[in-house]
């Protein structure tokens, strides 16, 4: 099932500003265990889109440089009180990441 | 290419096992995912290469990106990055590290509404600049500041 992602959203002059924190370890696939010397697969989120009530409005693609636990904000304007901002997030595994938040 | 495809064909396996929780909007929002990872950006080994593939080549340099980033960060595992774009009409924003094994970081497209501002924390193995490259309609831009760091953040 999908994991939650934490989400933040504030309106001012109806520029919404959202800040998200998504739960993961971000394994680049270069660290070795240092139990056993073998290399800790690569697993890491590599899509990210947010909505505005439904709709598109950002899509980032990420590599395995973001840090751990990735930290993310970004703004759209336009928005107004009601309005729902939607992330959803994917790992190179399939696992999914989804949070909603409603801007007042 | 295989290695995705094959991660792909099991994320749809599962999701059929949960078809009756998911809308097929997600489903379909996945697979749109699984076909656009640009692969051979994200594991480029060197910036000009990374660039290239990602559509940044020959990219201008520009004093209209706004680049906020520590002189100095403690912890290479996290390095706070803030970017805001004044060049108008600009679509995408990507963060490159030229010194980490793969120099691309993230790319982020824009849409109608978005503002061309993002603020993430990134991975960075030793001191290097960051360089952040923006496209605006079919034009490209570039800077850069560097960042010493003290304890790299990519080590095992």
């Amino acid at each position: 099932m999908a994991q939650p992602i934490m989400m933040r959203a504030s309106l001012n002059n109806g520029i919404a500003d959202i800040k998200a924190l998504i739960h993961h370890d971000m394994e680049t696939g270069l660290r070795k265990d240092p139990a056993t010397g073998q290399l800790i697969p690569a697993h890491f989120i590599n899509h990210v889109t947010a909505t505005l009530n439904g709709t598109p409005v950002m899509e980032a693609q990420w590599g395995i440089g973001i840090s751990k636990n990735p930290f993310l904000e970004f703004r759209v304007a336009g928005a107004k009180s009601g309005d729902t901002i939607s992330i959803t997030a994917v790992d190179n595994l399939g696992t999914q990441f989804v949070g909603q938040a409603t801007l007042s | 290419m295989t290695h995705h495809r094959r991660s792909f064909l099991k994320t749809a396996a599962r999701f059929a096992m949960f078809g009756s929780l998911l809308s097929s909007g997600l489903l379909s929002a996945t697979r749109a995912f699984a076909a656009s990872w640009n692969s051979a950006a994200f594991t480029a080994t060197t910036l000009s290469d990374a660039l290239d593939k990602a559509g940044y080549a020959h990219a201008a340099d520009s004093s209209d990106i706004e680049l906020k980033v520590p002189e100095i960060a403690e912890n290479g595992a996290v390095v706070p990055v803030e970017v805001t774009s004044h060049v108008p009409g600009t679509t995408s924003i990507a963060i490159f590290v030229p010194d980490n094994p793969n120099p691309l970081i993230a790319e982020f497209d824009f849409l109608p509404g978005a503002l061309p501002y993002i603020s993430t924390r990134i991975k960075m193995a030793k001191t290097s600049d960051v360089r952040i490259a923006i496209k605006a309609g079919d034009k490209v831009f570039t800077t850069a500041k560097q960042i010493k760091v003290t304890a790299g953040g990519c080590g095992g």
